[in-house]
């Protein structure tokens, strides 16, 4: 079985197509292309700019992926389609563009849950059998474990998600949006070695990122300010490197703490981290360093599966398509709320 | 074309270095005999049981190692803060004379709290035992009766603590102990395990005692009706994921809740708000 997955929640726009063999074993990944809007330095996305790039991009990305799969639309047995959560006017070209393709090669159309989409794709690709997942993007900050056919979520951001927040540090930074802001933050951070305080915000297994946001900014425009400032501790100078480090270490030790937290909850040894924020480096290794000292694993996957994709729409639209699900055309919609344990997880036990 | 698995990523902590466990316990206690007995692993915390000053008084020692994935100055911020505010809202309750442990020592920069030990057990437990026991040639409606006084008291206690200034914020059955009124052989029967046991079964057929709270982790001091619903929306979904049967029982929480301080009326519309919308909010995005 084959299906197509148009992914374009956010300011990705993601064609894949997979393969799941009749007789069971791993998926196949036949084509997995994106591309990306990119918004000048200190400037975020804007829907309206976004959905166009969408629509612009759209045709070229599926014909591009059919002929590096090397199949024909015939051989496709549905379209898939995010759903929702994301941004409503990208989410309506990725749908429309969806609903098309359905209406021209006469096939059935899925839509799907983007949470269950990343939660699902990193399952496949690292043979997590039953792990808590730490999903972690501009849009989303969730931690969710399985249980009774739902994904459910224990703990989330109670205001902006963490990739917002960096996301948005890029901009009073104005640093380059391009490959993507957290990367450039990431890459910044390495430079950094000094701790700045910081609100540290965990209230059970959930946590809060605006106030933290606002007290980066002041930090910032104090630096701005005055460039001449120097650590307390050691003396040294502080740059817009420690910024972005003092950043990172406090939002990702929060990640980290509740996603232990909901592992003792739920008596689990195992963690997969999924989304754009999953991709960083030093997330990994401090979720690892945790891990490890509970004789657990963590699993994660490089920026092809992290970072928002059509192959994962594809592959959890078509776990879905086998359990007899589909989406008839004038249910097709899209909605921007959308929350992950809506999803009836048919495919499970 | 690749097989989704061609590569499987490895697990991430393969490649760390090892470090010393977190189990490793704070050096104070490493001549302590007998060795402090460990009793549960929490996500941050280790609750061990130990004795203080004389090896007749036992006691809880709660240790928050460090942990390796923090950077050290913010660990040793969050330890110190943590370990201060949960001596601080104990010493708050006792105070006001809310039934929590006392506090014996601390020392922040360990990472270690040493608290009054509690006996008894803890509601979960006692009430799933008593959920699941039907008794021959005892009154259906006694049984009842008790069970809706232990229902009454802990509704009290919550309001005791609430009254005081406190959310525990992480209110569930397993964190609300059922202490056995203390009598004069039961001194006598804890240095004999045996019987001591066989008295403890038999209290706890009778549901008698004084509820303790206890695991202030996450406890805040704050007066806010907000605060306070969450704690009983809390409470409650926990009573009706842990004790299904008891489900209609915790009416009786409430209502005494009710009555024990003045204020907690505002609470009790605050929780119908709450359940209305649960927790959380709708996602965005």
């Amino acid at each position: 079985m084959i299906a197509i997955g148009l992914e374009g929640s956010a300011n990705k726009l993601g064609v894949g197509l997979i393969r799941h063999p009749p007789k069971g074993g791993p998926a196949q990944i036949l084509a997995n292309i994106r591309h990306t809007y990119n918004s000048p330095p200190g400037e975020g996305f804007l829907p309206k700019d976004t959905a166009k790039h969408h629509r612009s991009w759209v045709v070229n990305l599926v014909k591009q992926a059919l002929k590096e799969a090397g199949v024909s639309a015939a051989d496709v047995d549905c379209i898939c389609y995010t759903k929702g959560p994301g941004m409503g006017a990208p989410l309506q070209s990725a749908a429309i563009a969806a609903r098309m393709l359905s209406l021209l090669w006469d096939k059935p159309l899925v839509g799907v849950n983007h949470c269950v989409g990343h939660i699902e794709m990193g399952r496949e690709i690292t043979g997590a059998n039953n792990p808590v997942v730490l999903y972690v993007s501009g849009g989303n900050t969730q931690v969710i474990a399985y249980a009774e056919q739902r994904y459910r979520i224990f703990g989330e951001a109670l205001d902006i998600a963490v990739g917002n927040c960096l996301d948005r540090f890029a901009r009073t930074l104005e640093i380059p949006n391009d490959p993507a802001p957290g990367y450039n933050i990431e890459q910044l951070a390495k430079k950094g070695k000094h701790l700045l305080d910081l609100p540290y915000t965990v209230k059970g297994m959930d946590c809060s990122f605006s106030g933290i946001l606002a007290s980066i900014d002041v930090l910032a425009a104090q630096l701005k300010a005055n460039p001449n400032q120097t650590d307390a501790l050691t003396g040294e100078p502080i740059t817009a490197a420690d910024l972005c480090f003092s950043l990172q270490e406090t939002v990702f030790a929060m990640l980290v703490e509740i996603t232990e937290r909901a592992m003792a909850h739920v008596g689990s040894n195992q963690v997969l981290v999924v989304g754009g924020v999953g991709c960083n480096e030093r997330l990994q290794e401090m979720m690892g360093l945790m891990a490890k000292d509970r004789g657990g694993s963590v699993y994660a996957t490089d920026e092809r599966f992290c970072i928002d994709n059509g192959i994962m729409i594809a592959h959890a639209g078509l776990l879905a398509y086998r359990t007899g699900c589909q989406t008839a055309l004038n249910d097709s919609t899209c909605t921007q709320r959308y929350r992950t344990d809506e999803v009836l997880v048919k495919w499970r036990d | 074309m690749a097989a989704a698995t061609d590569n499987p990523p490895a697990d991430i902590t393969e490649n760390l270095p090892d470090l010393p466990p977190s189990t490793l316990l704070p050096p104070l206690f490493n001549n302590t005999n007998p060795p402090p007995e460990l009793l549960t692993q929490g996500a941050e915390a280790l609750l061990y049981r130990t004795t203080y000053l004389v090896p007749s008084i036992p006691c809880a020692l709660k240790h928050r190692p460090s942990k390796p994935y923090r950077h050290p100055i913010l660990d040793a911020r969050l330890t110190k803060q943590r370990i201060l505010a949960e001596a601080r809202v104990l010493a708050k309750c006792r105070r006001e004379g809310v039934n929590v442990p006392a506090v014996y020592a601390l020392d922040w920069e360990k990472g270690w709290l040493l608290m009054e030990w509690i006996e008894g057990g803890t509601v979960r437990s006692i009430l799933d035992r008593w959920l699941h026991s039907t008794p021959v040639g005892v009154d259906a409606s006694k049984r009842e009766s008790e069970l809706k006084d232990l229902m009454s008291r802990v509704g009290q206690t919550v309001g005791e603590l609430h009254r005081a200034g406190v959310v525990h914020g992480d209110l569930t059955t397993s964190n609300l102990m059922l202490k056995p009124v203390s009598t004069a052989d039961d001194t006598l029967a804890s240095s004999h395990e045996e019987e001591g046991k066989q008295h403890q079964e038999q209290r706890e057929q009778h549901l008698q005692g004084e509820v303790v709270v206890i695991d202030f982790g996450l406890a805040m001091q704050s007066v806010q009706d907000e605060d306070r619903a969450v704690d009983l929306y809390v409470l409650e979904r926990a009573f009706g994921s842990t004790h299904p049967r008891a489900e209609n029982l915790f009416q009786e929480v409430l209502r005494a809740y009710g009555e024990s301080f003045k204020g907690a009326k505002v609470v009790l519309r605050r929780l119908e708000d709450v359940r209305m919308r649960g927790r959380k909010k709708s996602m965005i995005g």
